[in-house]
């Protein structure tokens, strides 16, 4: 039944990379085929729970033995204004006998009542999970049911893990809100400058430092998707004028079907960076002209970025002296990683390599222009590989995602995590500030200098640093020339190469 | 070069010392078998026991020479005479670890005096017990220099002048009064790993680690041994630990020409990779493999612990070796000493700590210099600054009455730098606030405020 709905997803008109595939690769999808043995990230049941979980109001039922959600919650720092339903978790846990006996639909049915006599949600969203697909419960129908009886909108997630990869599953989210939620509401407040921010998962309350900047402008934001949503804003987005759809990969086709169906235009951008945040800002007033607002909205909106870029330029200009020739590895497609490298570049920094496992033909474009050398690109790299690049310190500091954390800190090379787990908020003008004042904090942080240090002593625990209470030592053990020479040669290698599950580096650094 | 700001007023405000004969008292606790003895009015003994007892959870064998109004004025020398004969009868201790107190050295008498015509006069009746006596008027210096002449007296006292034998295998440990039980317990560990024998003056770690004795013992039990200080001289090389144990150890190289080593800090990677090497020097073994683990461990909690210092804002007010040696730890984390604040501007030591100012005060100070900071770093009469400011408050020294476990806690050595980070680390994560729109709004900080947009429907409630 998932079939079909899959493979209209592999046909994105949206996506200039899906287009430029031929028929038959097209077939097989966006992501790379899973290697058994040799995979690493999500899958899609987790991709589908990352897109619609940050709505804050609703609750999130994992229809699942307990692995899928109970190993899995409260891992993400979407934040939230208002409403925390969202943060609580809730599995119907089943158990063998629940599978045995065939009560998965039975179990669901209460939970779903449950939840809604003790907190009494405006919406439940109910996730399919592999087991549960494979025993065949017809959690449509329990929807359904459940929806009628408790006046409560109940909806369907399938995504089963095993249809695919997190990409697929964020997708399939979308799939979800098109199907079941968006469009179900009419608001009775629909204005000329109402906008949806698809794909803007509020990380760190991120999105926190571009919104006051659409409320000067006027521009109201109808439904950003997901981050810190309501449901009702969600399911009234089809009003909005105007769409930015932020995270690419991950809600195109959502960002596609609703310009389909209800004509609302859209364009793809992103908040990180302040070339990238002025664009953004420009698009959106240049779309909700075009669909009616007043033209003025386009000057305005140039002087606030004027102003914005001012004062921006000058915080950024007071980190040249400390990082200028700094080298900065940038190893991650979930950002766009060009807009973030050409800020870093105006301040003095040097990107000495940039992954592009995500990025498009025409990303790739710019960033060949920008670092002017398309050898600093590289896509995706094995842990192994990666360790050794960073232990030759060839950079001064990596920024990643959290799955590359340790690859850099065992090599002892300064790490910056700039994707979904982070604490602090990069997006924005302000938010590119704080990243440069991150990057600046953890290049000068003075451990680095503490456990690069080559050990006083060697590998035997002989003593090969400065003698400390200032004469010879008594009584030496008899030394073993043959290891003294050989810790000679080896430079004290001071730790030993360790190996990493998983294929590529960069593998899970998905929105 | 760090500047030392001097006491500028005459109210001292929620103050950061404790006195100097408490100090001393402190020191004396750690020997086996010891009744320290205040020379002073009862007063000056309670209130030094009760905070004792408040930061031990312990009974704690202090007794006064009980100084009245007549032996204020007459003298003191017949009180101090019957104390010590007391004690002797009641408690029979192996040492009388006398301090004396403001009131009695403001009258001024020759105790050093007194206490020799005491003890040649009453030789036979004080056999078997040692008695020594530390100057340490409460108007002068705090715990870290009454700690420091206690020890120096017990050593001018006791330890013997002419060495028969050095121990090759035998070291001095000389630590300071801010190294808790478990410090102890760190130290020595280390030091046996080399096979070395360690003699730790004083040694809280066998007096105050808190156990249950099964009778009732009217002095210490447990802590240096008496006749350890005696043979003191053996010792192949003593190692120092804090810029306040310079004088016993120069005197420990008078008295039997004991090379010494001090040690600023034992807290975080290289000042740890110091005493390691000494160790390693003085008794010729390797560095044990399980030693150079620890060493691996805490290189890794370095990692993965200093995001949570990274640019963070620290008050730290302690004892000048002490806060050299906070202070030079978080500095080492990449935070920031952004307040200091310390009880005596004499040492040394504090234009080596990591900050532009220190400045010699009281929590008062602290309150006012740490607006803005992220931590404070003292001990637990620091509660009502944190309280005023909102500011978490990391509890260390001296006095800690309002937790327990304190003295178990290390942080010293390679394993107790990596439980310090851990521990610190964990403070911040648990003050994580959740972001707020309000908090992050770019704009709320300039002039060009703005009226929003009204919200949508759904966010109206």
């Amino acid at each position: 039944m998932l079939s079909p709905k899959v493979q209209a997803l592999f046909d994105e008109p949206g996506c200039d990379k899906n287009q430029a595939k031929d028929e038959k690769a097209r077939k097989k999808g966006c992501s790379k085929p899973l290697t058994p043995g040799a995979a690493a990230g999500g899958c899609a049941f987790d991709g589908a729970k990352i897109v619609l979980q940050p709505i804050t109001d609703a609750a999130h039922l994992i229809h699942a033995p307990l692995a899928c959600e109970g190993n899995s919650w409260d891992n993400r720092g979407a934040a939230s204004s208002g409403p925390m339903l969202w943060r609580t978790s809730f599995t119907t846990d089943l158990t063998e006998l629940d599978v045995v006996m065939g009560q998965g639909e039975r179990k669901l049915w209460k939970a779903i009542r449950e939840i809604v006599e003790a907190h009494a949600p405006p919406a439940i969203f109910v996730y399919e999970t592999c087991v549960t697909a494979l025993i065949g419960d017809d959690i449509d129908a329990v929807c359904r049911h459940a929806s009628e009886k408790f006046e409560t909108a109940v909806i369907p997630v399938h995504a089963a893990g095993f249809v695919g990869s997190k990409n697929l599953g964020n997708k399939l989210a979308g799939e979800a809100l098109l199907d079941h939620v968006i469009g179900t509401h009419e608001p009775d407040d629909v204005g000329d400058y109402d906008v949806n921010i698809l794909g803007e998962f509020n990380l760190a309350g991120e999105f926190w430092l571009v919104k006051p900047l659409l409320d000067e402008l006027g521009i109201r934001v109808r439904a950003c998707v997901p981050g810190d949503a309501r449901f009702l804003d969600v399911a009234s987005a089809h009003t909005a004028k105007a769409t930015m759809m932020v995270c690419s990969t991950a809600l195109i086709n959502l960002a596609r079907k609703m310009e389909e169906r209800w004509d609302i235009p859209f364009f793809e951008g992103s908040f990180y960076g302040v070339a990238d945040t002025s664009e953004a800002l420009r698009q959106l007033a240049n779309l909700l002209v075009r669909r009616g607002a007043d033209p003025e909205l386009i000057d305005r909106t140039e002087a606030l970025i004027a102003r914005e870029e001012k004062i921006v330029w000058e915080k950024l200009e007071a980190f040249r002296p400390r990082l200028q020739g700094k080298r900065v590895l940038l190893n991650t497609g979930g950002v766009k990683s060009w807009s973030v490298a050409s800020a870093l570049m105006e301040i003095g920094v040097e990107i000495v390599g940039t992954s592009v496992k995500k990025s498009t033909d025409e990303d790739k474009e710019r960033i060949k222009q920008i670092l002017e050398d398309e050898h600093r690109m590289f896509e995706g790299m094995a842990p192994r590989d990666l360790y050794a690049l960073l232990e030759r310190h060839d950079a001064d500091i990596m920024l990643s995602g959290g799955r590359t954390q340790f690859v850099a800190l065992k090599a002892k090379m300064p790490w910056l995590d700039i994707n979904q787990e982070r604490h602090l908020p990069y997006a924005g003008y302000d938010g590119m500030v704080e990243l440069v004042r991150q990057i600046d904090l953890a290049i000068h942080n003075p451990i680095w200098a503490q456990v690069r240090e080559p050990s006083p002593f060697d590998e035997a625990g002989r003593i090969v640093g400065e003698s400390v209470i200032g004469r010879t030592a008594p009584a030496r053990t008899p030394v073993d020339e043959v290891a003294v020479a050989r810790a000679a040669n080896d430079a004290v290698p001071t730790h030993t190469l360790k190996k990493f599950a998983g294929s590529g580096a960069g593998d899970a650094d998905d929105c | 070069m760090t500047t030392i700001l001097p006491v500028d007023k005459s109210a001292s405000v929620n103050p950061l010392k404790s006195s100097q004969p408490l100090g001393a008292a402190f020191a004396y606790l750690g020997v086996d078998g010891c009744v320290p003895l205040f020379h002073g009015s009862q007063g000056c003994t309670s209130f030094a026991l009760v905070l004792f007892v408040r930061h031990f959870k312990e009974t704690i064998p202090l007794q006064t020479t009980a100084m009245d109004e007549v032996a204020t004025i007459m003298g003191g020398a017949d009180h101090l005479e019957e104390a010590i004969l007391n004690l002797k009868n009641r408690t029979k201790p192996k040492l009388i670890g006398i301090a004396t107190t403001a009131l009695v050295e403001t009258r001024g008498e020759d105790f050093a005096g007194d206490l020799a015509i005491i003890k040649a006069r009453r030789a036979e009746a004080l056999a078997g017990t040692e008695v020594v006596l530390a100057d340490t008027p409460d108007f002068n210096g705090g715990i870290e220099e009454g700690w420091s002449k206690a020890v120096v007296a017990m050593i001018a006292g006791i330890t013997a002048r002419v060495s028969a034998r050095r121990n090759p295998r035998r070291v001095a440990i000389l630590p300071g009064f801010d190294l808790t039980v478990a410090d102890i317990e760190e130290i020595r560990d280390m030091v046996e790993a080399f096979g070395l024998e360690a003699t730790i003056l004083p040694d809280v770690s066998g007096a105050l680690d808190g156990t249950v004795p099964g009778k009732w013992i009217p002095t210490t039990y447990g802590g240096t041994k008496v006749e350890d200080i005696r043979t003191l001289g053996e010792c192949v090389h003593c190692l120092a630990i804090g810029e306040g144990q310079r004088a016993a150890a120069e005197k420990l190289a008078e008295v039997a020409d004991v090379p010494y080593t001090l040690f600023g800090t034992l807290t975080g990677l290289k000042a740890v990779d110091r005493f390691v090497t000494a160790l390693a020097e003085i008794s010729g073994q390797p560095v044990p493999a399980s030693l150079r683990r620890r060493r691996s461990q805490l290189a890794d909690a370095l990692l993965d612990g200093h995001f949570h210092f990274s640019g963070k804002k620290i008050a730290i007010a302690a004892e000048p070796d002490h806060l050299y040696r906070l202070a030079t730890f978080f500095a080492g984390m990449g935070a920031e000493v952004a307040a200091a604040v310390t009880t005596t501007g004499s040492s040394p030591i504090l234009k080596k700590v990591p900050t532009d100012e220190v400045k010699v005060g009281d929590l008062g100070d602290l309150e006012r210099l740490a607006v803005g900071c992220d931590l404070i770093v003292t001990h637990s009469h620091g509660r009502q600054a944190a309280e005023h400011l909102d500011i978490p408050l990391f509890r260390v020294g001296f006095p800690i009455f309002d937790r327990l476990g304190m003295q178990h806690r290390a942080h010293v050595g390679y394993r107790g730098t990596r439980d310090l980070i851990f521990e610190v680390s964990n403070l911040f994560q648990a003050q994580r606030h959740d972001p707020t729109p309000e908090g992050l709004n770019p704009l709320t900080k300039r002039e060009n405020a703005h009226v929003s947009r009204p919200e949508t429907v759904a966010r109206a409630h």
